[in-house]
């Protein structure tokens, strides 16, 4: 069948393009909650907030099947090792959101028993404020989410301690939340 | 010995097994008491203070069937971060224990740090489902020292939102037990009426949880004009949902399946354990202390305790259930004798002066500015103030050394106590039982490790 | 005032600490023997067990002919069939503070015993298995103490400008 056949029913891309758009529609959140934050992620995931309209609702119970990381809630010295063995047991490529301020800055308790934000263990792409974020905020924290792994690379390179997911020479980021799919858009 | 095909606790002989030490046995459920049966199943994962190390199982043993395995933290059903070690026999539960701790926040340090104005902040968020009755057990020990007057309105306030609370925190206990039954209906339903109770704090109090809205001397604000109608719609609503819920579940052939008769206490156990609440209540023991030793103004609401018989699973669903119902109908009467008034103690020493009077007024400034930064001092004493929450007994020990903070803050969490009965629940019952008992008994983990 | 019940050790003082609550005051002795008489008196369940650090504030108040330690165990014991709250206050002790355990008594006391044992550092004289509880095994000090810090770190902001 040559190429003429085809009737230009198609259009041409970036191969990084449709991977990068595939991705953001695909986010398999794992169940990581902690504290008060769990419930309204709860409450997200419900009739109500409906996270299924942007296809999160599948909260993985293996942190394997999963690739984004919603810490919601404190994180206490005790539980600081098991949640970084979650971390690690998830695939490339993760995401990390931190939700509420006890998992971003310890928040109202700043003791002893609480790790003082969770990006001292995990790097965390997108930090969700409130005491706990109401699922508006969750919403937002998602879909920001999504807008980076759309505008990201492909690889991300943790490593290097730089915030990969901008693209900073090309084409600065903007959060314009919602977006459109621009499957194939030139830069 | 052991006949895999009968459950461990059937067994009609003791489960004995020859390790290096002797022979060492299980007896059988009716002939240990209670008090034996718990030291048993709760500390037997550990040997003289260590913790098990899994290298050391005898693995010569001739009847060696048992496995141990560990659940948690991090595991769907064990709502939040509970970790049991579980000892195995073929599916069944010889022996659990529940190792706490993953949520431990250090509030009660923290509390000692912060004024008593500040200190429904830190309380509020312990047992993130039912806040108010936190608040409320807090406000009530710190009044009692202090020896103010709470005006009536805000008793009935007081007492209408901590019903509220009580069917929020149910409706939320309803539909994680549907979750971990496989009913994901449940679930919906559950969080989609919750979010009509959620929706009306957020109108009185300005957040969904953790409200921090009963403060010592009062409420934070008034209700909401035209809070009537909001009440009465939530209470329509929810009285004709628990009917569709009775519906979908009570005589559901896999539900029932799961959990009548599954997973009994009974009372002496109960007691011994210093178990409260509908875990206590299901053994049908009427111990309520809305009723038994009346806080706020419960003497003068009409309500029913709710009690079951065998202390079994079912019993505790049956109970949440018909518990939404009577709080419903304290709520409605709580609409119908809501007193007018002021909603905060006019006491100059806990109330702030009100908005209008900081701008005309240097002393009204110097007073509010004095109430935020320093607090108000509280005199010496302690006291102990028990309320019932969603829960069980939930009880403020505070200690006053005469200064604006605490000197000591201890909350008695009903979870923490209640959690000492999972071991015991969960003997001899299956791996699947185990998570409806997880799920039956309630614990909310941020209360448990405070 | 409630009256002791009778087989309940001597020279146990009593005294109202608060309106409603009845305390009593029992030495470290006198402790294991006046909760096993409460029991036996319809004191069915123990609410709540917590300790108590006093290094700050000594000087708090107590009856005549108590001896103030630095280290203090609370018990509330509630009776069902009374409707009756009791509250017990053992003086623990200061340098090494030990009091016997109630889990013979009261099964549900246990991780409560933990509990203050683990914040505290309280030995429970006959604990099946007194280990630490909330805080990881390895945690070195007992945090609710008050010559404990309550670890508080610095606030960073890290966009600030200028050497902090």
């Amino acid at each position: 069948m040559a190429l003429e056949d085809l009737q230009h029913n198609f259009l041409t891309g970036r191969i990084e393009d449709l991977v990068r758009w595939a991705r953001r529609a695909s986010v398999w959140p794992a169940t990581f909650g902690l504290a008060c934050c769990a419930i309204e992620m709860m409450a997200a995931g419900g009739a109500d907030f409906d996270l299924a309209r942007y296809g999160m609702e599948v909260f993985r119970n293996s942190p394997r099947q999963a690739d984004l990381m919603i810490v919601a809630g404190r994180v206490s010295q005790k539980m600081a090792p098991v949640l970084r063995q979650v971390y690690d047991q998830m695939m490339e490529p993760k995401w990390v959101i931190s939700m509420g301020v006890c998992a971003s800055t310890g928040g109202l308790f700043n003791n002893y028993a609480i790790v003082q934000g969770v990006d001292q263990i995990v790097p965390v792409d997108v930090y969700a404020p409130g005491c706990p974020p109401s699922p508006e905020t969750l919403m937002h924290a998602i879909l920001t989410l999504h807008e980076q792994i759309r505008t990201g690379e492909i690889l991300k390179r943790r490593s290097s301690g730089e915030p990969t997911h901008l693209d900073h020479q090309e084409s600065p980021w903007t959060p314009e939340v919602p977006v459109a799919v621009r499957l194939g858009t030139p830069k | 010995m052991s006949d895999p095909t009968v459950r461990a606790a059937e067994r009609l002989e003791p489960l004995v097994v020859e390790t290096s030490e002797g022979a060492q046995g299980l007896q059988r459920r009716e002939a240990t008491p209670a008090g034996e049966l718990s030291r048993e199943v709760g500390s037997v994962l550990r040997v003289d203070g260590h913790a098990f190390d899994p290298s050391s199982i005898d693995y010569e043993r001739r009847d060696d069937e048992t496995m141990i395995i560990n659940m948690g933290p991090s595991h769907p059903s064990t709502h939040g971060v509970l970790r049991i070690m579980l000892e195995l026999d073929g599916e069944f539960v010889l022996r659990a224990k529940p190792v706490i701790g993953y949520l431990h926040t250090g509030m009660e340090k923290t509390g000692e740090e912060l004024s008593y104005v500040q200190g429904a902040t830190n309380v509020t968020r312990m047992d993130y489902l039912s806040p108010v009755t936190n608040e409320l057990s807090y406000s009530l020990a710190v009044e009692s020292l202090l020896g103010i007057e709470v005006p009536e309105r805000a008793t009935w306030i007081r007492m209408m939102m901590s019903e509220l609370n009580r069917i929020s925190s149910h409706l939320v206990w309803m539909a994680t037990n549907g979750m971990d039954l496989g009913s994901t209906s449940m679930m919906i339903y559950g969080f989609r009426e919750r979010e009509l109770i959620l929706a009306f704090f957020e109108k009185t109090a300005g957040l969904r949880l953790n409200l921090n809205y009963v403060r010592p001397g009062g409420v934070a604000a008034d209700l909401p004009d035209g809070w009537e109608d909001d009440v009465t719609v939530i209470c329509d609503t929810i009285d004709e949902r628990t009917y569709e819920y009775d519906q979908l579940l009570t005589g559901q052939p896999i539900f029932r399946e799961r959990m009548v008769g599954v997973a009994p206490i009974t009372a002496e156990e109960a007691l011994a354990l210093s178990v409260t609440g509908p875990l206590l209540r299901s053994t049908g023991v009427p111990w309520d202390l809305r009723r038994t030793m009346p806080y706020l103004a419960y003497d003068q609401v009409d309500f029913d305790v709710i009690v079951g018989t065998y202390g079994d699973n079912f019993d505790r669903y049956a109970i949440r259930l018909n518990e939404m119902r009577e709080s419903i109908r304290i709520i409605r009467q709580c609409i119908e004798m809501m007193p007018r008034g002021d909603y905060r103690s006019q006491d100059p020493k806990v109330t702030p002066p009100p908005r209008a009077r900081i701008g005309e007024s240097m002393e009204a400034l110097i007073h509010h500015f004095k109430l935020f930064t320093e607090g108000f001092h509280v005199p010496q004493g302690e006291v102990y103030s028990a309320i019932e929450s969603p829960r069980g007994e939930i009880g403020c020990y505070l200690v006053s050394d005469g200064g604006p903070k605490p000197y000591r803050i201890h909350v008695r969490a009903p979870s923490f106590v209640n959690l000492q009965a999972v071991p015991l629940l969960m003997r001899g019952g299956s791996m699947s039982d185990a998570i409806t008992v997880i799920s039956t008994v309630d614990p909310i983990m941020g209360e448990v490790d405070r | 005032m409630i009256e002791l019940p009778a087989n309940a050790p001597a020279g146990v003082i009593t005294a109202d600490v608060l309106k409603s609550d009845i305390g009593c005051f029992p030495t470290r002795e006198q402790y294991f023997g006046l909760v096993s008489a409460l029991k036996a008196d319809g004191f069915e369940l123990c609410a709540d067990v917590c300790g108590v650090d006093y290094l700050e504030y000594a000087e708090r108040s107590l009856p005549e002919g108590v001896l103030p330690t630095r280290f203090e165990v609370v018990v509330n014991l509630l009776s069902m069939s009374r409707r009756q709250r009791v509250r017990i206050r053992v003086q623990a002790g200061t340098e090494s503070p030990a009091v016997d355990s109630l889990f013979t008594l009261y099964p549900g006391s246990e991780a409560m015993e933990r509990e203050a044992f683990d914040m505290f550092g309280i030995i429970f004289n006959g604990h099946p298995d007194l280990t630490r509880i909330l805080m990881p095994e390895d945690w070195e000090g007992h945090p609710l103490r008050k010559d404990y810090g309550a670890g508080r770190v610095p606030v960073q902001f890290k966009e600030a400008p200028g050497p902090r």
